[in-house]
């Protein structure tokens, strides 16, 4: 599966992507965040709890809570700030 | 219904000819553009001053997403017409970002869809806005104004 990062988190991270082969254990968005966290100090950083961020499962936003199964990228960016 | 999310700058007045053409349904047209301001307001007062603005955005999702908005417009009032241009990359004080038109037989759908849309695309719409200022790169922060105004257009 691919994650992709945006904005301060893709600097904070340190790579804009990344193939990851999960777990059997990781089914939900939550699950990939507390699993990701243990990547990197850069990870561990843009993923904290309590930073404000939010996630989309195959390109529409999701929440938590989201399963991940059948999913090939998910993402996870600050607010948005367009327009 | 029309989305681009495009680098280059574009032509009000083509977009605007190009969307009413042939089309004599339309009595009026809303306009919203959208231009790279020199300050940016935090807390209610003019701070850092903004010598450029790069917007990033999420290819694939964010066309998605406009074209999402932009159906929820035409479920919600009669339109004839609509056009979301949004750029991205860099842009200096002045330079337009963002076009949203909304062609309707009456004036009252233009102008509340044509909000409505400019709403939702700030807070539903993957960009963010990276400023830079004397005192280097900032990331622009979500707004809370920003989110109230979408807010009101949650339906209950």
């Amino acid at each position: 599966m691919k994650v992709k990062y945006f904005a301060w988190m893709k600097r904070t991270v340190g790579v804009a992507e990344e193939e990851v082969t999960l777990p059997a254990d990781v089914r939900t968005v939550g699950d990939l965040v507390a699993w990701l966290r243990n990547r990197s100090g850069g990870h561990a950083e843009a993923l904290a709890p309590g930073a404000a961020f939010g996630a989309a499962v195959d390109r529409r936003t999701a929440p938590f809570d989201a399963k991940l199964a059948g999913a090939s990228e998910v993402a996870f960016f600050p607010p948005f700030t367009g327009g | 219904m029309t989305v681009r999310v495009q680098e280059a700058d574009f032509d009000t007045g083509a977009e605007l000819d190009r969307l009413t053409n042939g089309n004599k349904r339309i009595g009026g047209l809303a306009v919203f553009v959208g231009l790279v301001r020199e300050m940016h307001v935090r807390e209610g007062y003019h701070k850092d001053r903004v010598e450029a603005l790069t917007l990033e955005h999420y290819p694939g999702m964010t066309e998605k997403a406009l074209e999402d908005i932009e159906a929820e417009a035409h479920k919600r009032w009669p339109l004839e017409a609509t056009l979301i241009v949004h750029r991205h990359g860099r842009m200096e004080p002045g330079e337009r970002i963002v076009l949203v038109a909304v062609g309707s037989p009456h004036r009252e759908a233009a102008f509340e869809a044509c909000e409505f849309l400019v709403d939702w695309l700030k807070t539903k719409a993957p960009f963010w806005k990276l400023e830079d200022t004397p005192a280097g790169e900032k990331w622009v922060g979500a707004h809370d104004g920003d989110d109230q105004a979408a807010a009101r257009w949650e339906k209950k």
